[in-house]
């Protein structure tokens, strides 16, 4: 295993961050904050509790989840599809490193960003919220989870588009309407029963809706399923890319 | 001499059926300088990028120091280092963390001093922490050619290494050459232009449409086919060469105005003297004299286009 190989491309795309750092870090505390002012306050002050939790920190894991999906997507995606755009992926293809090697580098780095995303806006999120966290170790591992399954994600996203234009049609498209109508902001149960029923068919209700339980043990669908459901998207999105590295897809002639 | 990389029946089609290489077999010797010389679209790139796993073949296979580059390519790609034809770089990553970068991809750890020393050499140790897009192209291939060269690579491929450079940095480049040829270091390029294969070349192997049309010494290529011609421009107007001249290897032009000699430059006697004579006691007077050697374009073009006839 050429684990120097890793470890550079690992921190090249770090690097990209750290030089980019009041953007990777002022870009998730203002738009927490701004949901915060508006949901949180202006708008929740006159909404109720949802199941015994205050509207202000119900919010908190929808909102955590919504910015981690979309940020592990464009890091990912970015990083595979920018040497692919300039032609520097020559380079990683030329050098003697698996593609998998090559993965665990780009995904690694983009996961690592994104959780260090996460962590910023509950940080943010604690100083609107008295901030509750019931189950720290679960919460912890739906944030890595999905981190990593959705940089995997983005990575394919990266792997597949072709055109700027593609690397942002998934995440517009997709992401922001699932994610949207994913619960982030109220509980499923909200909804109408027909919608109820749609909603089980958006796999971000699942996320959400575990990753808030190991916060305020509430949530829409039982834990077991949720993880379940994200592990089930991890392995999808595994087999998708051994089969683009197989056969080389959009990246060997 | 052994052989450092070895190509056999390597045949590539693209997915859009274009058939880039066909059939291709071709050793390359250990410490030499190859110049892989065609027009565009000969498959030159192609080539090499079946050597160094950019592209898959469609088959045959490829042998670089003994390690087959698809099932041992980690050993294989160890030993290659490779400039692309395009400018192709990052945009926001210092000249130092590329170089620094391309080392690591190959597996070598980190050394400051060899990356300083490199930097050095290639004139771009003012450069280290500018930004790649702020480079001028000529700057930025000295970058790809550090890139290529951070990993200390046995072999070297350039491809089309002086397209768009200027004279002071194509000087520079012939200078790392000779000095990494000098180390050991196998160089492989690829170039349309004749000149440059002249210049630098041990051998040359020329390829046309998919196909090596020939590998040859450069000097005996050269020596093989060159040829060198007198021409002779005459006073007056000749209707037609004299009898006595005929059996010579001389042609009048259709204006009547000049004498063609061809000769061999390594026959023992070129038969100038003679000739010469000759045309004084025909009484033919000589305006003027002058010498053409054909060059390796000449060969080049000739080879290229003796080979389209025949598959027409």
């Amino acid at each position: 295993m050429n684990t120097r190989a890793i470890a550079v491309i690992y921190r090249a795309e770090m690097m990209r961050a750290i030089n980019t750092l009041f953007q990777t870090i002022a870009s998730p505390v203002i738009s927490t904050s701004l949901y915060f002012v508006v949901f949180g306050s202006a708008i929740g002050s006159r909404i109720d509790s949802i199941d015994g939790v205050e509207y202000g920190l119900f919010i908190v894991p929808g909102l955590t989840m919504l910015t981690l999906l979309t940020q592990s997507i464009s890091n990912a995606s970015f990083g595979i599809y920018f040497p692919k755009f300039t032609g520097s992926i020559y380079e990683i293809l030329s050098a003697p490193l698996s593609f998998y090697e090559a993965l665990i580098g780009y995904v690694g780095a983009a996961a690592t960003k994104s959780f260090v995303v996460g962590i910023i806006i509950l940080a943010t999120a604690s100083m609107f919220v008295d901030m509750r966290i019931e189950h720290p170790i679960w919460m912890l591992s739906f944030l890595v989870l999905t981190c990593i399954t959705f940089s995997l994600f983005g990575f394919i996203i990266g792997l597949w588009a072709d055109s700027f234009e593609k690397l942002q049609i998934v995440p517009i498209l997709v992401i922001t309407p699932l994610v949207f109508l994913g619960g982030s902001f109220y509980s499923i149960e909200m909804l109408p029963p027909f919608w109820q029923t749609v909603s089980l068919f958006n796999p971000v209700v699942y996320l959400v809706s575990g990753f808030r339980w190991a916060f305020f043990e509430v949530s829409d669908v039982n834990v077991m399923t949720s993880l379940s459901v994200i592990l089930i998207f991890l392995i999808a999105c595994l087999v998708i890319v051994s089969w683009m590295f197989k056969t080389g897809y959009k990246l060997k002639e | 001499m052994d052989n450092i990389i070895s190509i056999q029946n390597v045949s590539k089609t693209y997915d859009n059926g274009f058939v880039a290489l066909k059939n291709v077999n071709l050793d390359i010797k250990r410490g030499e300088i190859l110049a892989l010389l065609g027009p565009n679209g000969a498959g030159k790139t192609t080539l090499i990028s079946a050597i160094t796993g950019i592209v898959t073949t469609s088959g045959g296979s490829i042998s670089v120091d003994g390690n087959d580059t698809v099932k041992e390519f980690r050993e294989a790609r160890k030993r290659i280092g490779l400039v692309p034809q395009e400018l192709t770089i990052g945009a926001f990553e210092t000249v130092w963390n590329t170089v620094r970068f391309s080392r690591g991809l190959f597996g070598k750890p980190y050394e400051p001093e060899q990356i300083e020393s490199l930097l050095a050499e290639l004139s771009l140790a003012d450069k280290k922490d500018n930004q790649l897009r702020m480079l001028s192209g000529g700057m930025k291939r000295r970058v790809l050619i550090a890139k290529a060269l951070s990993h200390e690579p046995e072999i070297l491929f350039l491809d089309e290494p002086t397209a768009g450079v200027d004279v002071e940095l194509r000087k520079d480049m012939w200078q790392t050459i000779s000095k990494l040829r000098d180390r050991g270091v196998t160089i492989i390029l690829t170039t349309h232009y004749i000149e440059e294969a002249e210049e630098i070349a041990d051998r040359i192997a020329v390829i046309n449409a998919g196909e090596i049309l020939l590998i040859e010494e450069k000097a005996k290529l050269m020596q093989q086919l060159g040829k060198k011609q007198l021409i002779i421009e005459l006073k007056e107007q000749a209707d037609q060469l004299p009898t006595k001249l005929k059996k010579l290897p001389l042609e009048l032009s259709s204006d009547g105005l000049s004498l063609t000699y061809t000769y061999d430059i390594n026959a023992d006697a070129s038969g100038i003297t003679s000739l010469l004579q000759d045309l004084k006691e025909e009484g033919l007077q000589m305006k003027d004299l002058q010498t053409t050697q054909s060059s390796l374009e000449e060969i080049f073009v000739d080879l290229v286009s003796r080979k389209g006839g025949a598959q027409s």
